[in-house]
């Protein structure tokens, strides 16, 4: 995709972004990568790789409001810590989280952010996985691997028909 | 040059008080005082996570696929450690100079890095405190709060970033994990298409430059009392420089000067290193401390980074930079300026220098050459050294005749400024903290020092819940009294 032109905050992607966010050499926090690799592949099987694009990131930082420009649906994908389930998908809303860092952004805040560059924001989900080591060189546990299947199967519903990824949501 | 405060007479008799880990920098810190019954300070520590996982990590490996796996090592200042080990790795595949195409393309990476982390480090990490007061609630000390309420700046800070890492998409092939460089040279030449994407924007990107000169320039000169002494000690520092002393963040000999500006030693090709630099190991810390072998362990640490780089060099090679570097100069009194708060203001300078530079290296038509690598006599050791963003980085590989890597040894910038972090708390402790009851607001100002130097603590794993912040107030009898914790 081409560079934008600064201070154009018009999108031109495809209608659904999916953010996989982790470091792939610290154990469970790889679930990110790990699940963007899976979906790269399935997205082509399906067909669907022109409608959805996949971000890979270390972490969530505040440019990646710019990559919520334009879109229809937006969902974030992370390792988590103690996630009351292995796998969660919950709708999110902008706000101002009370964090003490900005090396990584929750999610929350990046809409936060996008909102206040003036931009319209699309309906966006967290897809929390549990991941349960962070060790240095490690591989993905066996236990977030079958997380990481449950999420699969979860986001291959949703981005097939993205219309219903309210009603898979938590509480949806 | 005082170790005060570093080790208490009598700490069995102490309350402890644990900042942990350190808010809004990278990876984990934690920062433990050391009070008595008045509150008044006797030791105060900041300790960091190490990357000697990380050097183990690498061992073994294949040499070819280290400037790639050593980008996991950050994901704020990956380009950094790619390059360094790229350079390194150089050696052992016998490229003693590399062609004007791929020497450009690894320079235009490395300023589109540098430009990315300074806006980051600036406009996200460090504008909150410098907008709002060290004392503001932290809510809005946080990013969000600058969004909200400067929404100009916020939004500058944005795009000035990613435009950097569009420097960086271009160059490395990927917007993380990229692979540009390889021992020997680079693997992706630059088309015209992504050069004109490029040059479209570059102009704006100097004019907000000169903009973020501007404001911190005149947010120091506002509050001068403060600015020139808020957790000021004197040091030697070290960077380094290019042809002529020009200021250079990616290739060079060590120069390194005293706290007058008198120089320690200038010239020294970084593959000497050992030479001049040694590190000393504490009891109490995982992180090493260097210091120069020639003035030894109490005299000789240092520190890195901007405000060393912009003063230990004669000239800065691109003509809006270096009037900001003389009006710094000037403002300085002629001698060199030790406030660790005057590290914004050398930021920003060194962005606007790195906004000009791949201005002037995106008009440059090697850089669509397509003579991208070269080799020769194999080696088996190599040592490669940049500036990146927070400082000096040594990346230093011994490889076996299986091309497996056998040795490495890393000294990142936040390395190189360990002592020198330690030595900014424990003014800002006794400045500040001494005799008081302790607040959150005062807890601020040690995480406003450390921050003033930007340090990287290794890109500990992010997951959401990983990274809470707790303060502890411990009594003598190791019962905790109070305890925050957020995140």
């Amino acid at each position: 995709m081409p560079a934008k032109h600064p201070g154009d905050l018009a999108g031109d992607g495809a209608p659904v972004v999916v953010f996989c966010i982790g470091n792939p050499s610290r154990g469970d926090d790889a679930l990110g990568p790990h699940i963007h690799g899976q979906l790269e592949n399935w997205l082509k099987s399906a067909g669907l790789d022109a409608t959805v694009e996949l971000i890979e990131d270390f972490q969530l930082q505040i440019e990646h409001a710019l990559d919520l420009a334009g879109r229809q649906l937006a969902i974030f994908v992370d390792a988590g810590v103690e996630t009351p389930a292995p796998v969660v998908f919950r709708r999110l809303a902008a706000s101002t989280v009370a964090t003490h860092s900005t090396h990584a952004l929750p999610p929350e805040s990046v809409l936060q952010v996008a909102l206040q560059m003036g931009m319209p924001l699309p309906p966006a989900y967290v897809l929390c996985v549990r991941g349960e080591s962070f060790a240095l060189g490690e591989p993905l546990s066996p236990a977030a691997r079958t997380s990481a299947a449950m999420a699969m199967q979860l986001l291959k519903n949703v981005l097939e028909a993205p219309e219903s990824a309210g009603h898979l949501a938590a509480g949806g | 040059m005082s170790y005060q405060l570093e080790t208490a007479a009598h700490p069995e008799s102490l309350r402890r008080v644990a900042i942990d880990p350190v808010s809004r920098v990278e990876g984990h810190g934690k920062v433990t005082l050391l009070l008595d019954e008045q509150n008044k300070v006797h030791q105060v520590r900041l300790h960091i996570v190490e990357f000697r996982g990380f050097e183990k990590f690498i061992q073994g490996r294949p040499y070819w696929e280290v400037p790639v796996m050593v980008q996991r090592l950050c994901g704020i200042c990956p380009v950094s450690h790619h390059l360094a080990a790229a350079k390194a790795l150089d050696q052992v595949v016998g490229a003693r100079q590399l062609t004007p195409a791929a020497e450009k393309l690894r320079r235009l990476m490395h300023y589109g890095q540098m430009l990315q982390s300074h806006a980051l480090h600036f406009f996200h990490l460090c504008s909150p405190d410098l907008l709002f007061g060290f004392d503001s609630e932290v809510t809005r000390r946080n990013i969000v709060g600058v969004a909200r309420e400067h929404p100009e700046i916020a939004k500058r800070g944005v795009l000035l970033r990613k435009f950097g890492q569009e420097v960086i998409r271009v160059t490395s092939g990927k917007r993380v994990h990229g692979t540009g460089a390889v021992p020997g040279g680079v693997n992706k030449a630059l088309t015209v298409a992504e050069r004109d994407e490029l040059l479209r924007d570059i102009y704006q990107i100097i004019a907000w430059s000169r903009d973020a000169v501007h404001l911190i320039q005149k947010v120091h000169m506002q509050d001068p009392g403060l600015y020139n002494s808020f957790g000021i000690f004197r040091s030697n520092f070290m960077s380094l420089v290019g042809h002529n002393g020009d200021l250079d963040f990616y290739h060079g000999t060590l120069r390194a000067r005293d706290d007058n500006g008198k120089a320690i030693f200038d010239g020294v090709d970084y593959c000497q290193y050992e030479r001049y630099i040694e590190e000393e190991v504490k009891p109490w810390s995982y992180m090493k401390f260097p210091y120069f072998r020639a003035l030894g362990k109490e005299h000789g640490w240092y520190k890195v980074g901007p405000l060393a780089r912009v003063q230990n060099c004669d000239q800065i090679p691109t003509p809006f930079a270096e009037r900001e570097r003389k009006e710094f100069v000037d403002y300085a009194g002629g001698s060199p300026l030790h406030a660790p708060l005057a590290y914004h203001w050398t930021r920003m300078i060194e962005m606007l220098h790195a906004a000009e530079t791949i201005k002037d290296l995106l008009h440059d038509d090697d850089l669509l050459a397509d003579n991208l690598l070269v080799e020769g006599e194999r080696a088996f050791e190599g040592v490669g050294v940049i500036e990146a963003p927070r400082g000096t980085l040594f990346h230093h590989y011994r490889v076996d005749e299986n091309d497996l890597v056998t040795m490495a040894n890393l000294i990142v910038s936040t390395t190189n400024n360990n002592q020198a972090m330690n030595e900014a708390i424990r003014h800002v402790a006794r400045r500040y903290l001494h005799g008081r009851e302790i607040t959150e607001g005062l807890l601020n100002h040690i995480e406003v020092a450390i921050r003033a130097f930007d340090p990287c603590l290794s890109c500990a794993t992010h997951a959401l819940g990983k990274m809470p912040l707790e303060v502890e107030l411990i009594d003598a009898a190791g019962e905790r009294l109070h305890a925050l914790a957020r995140g």
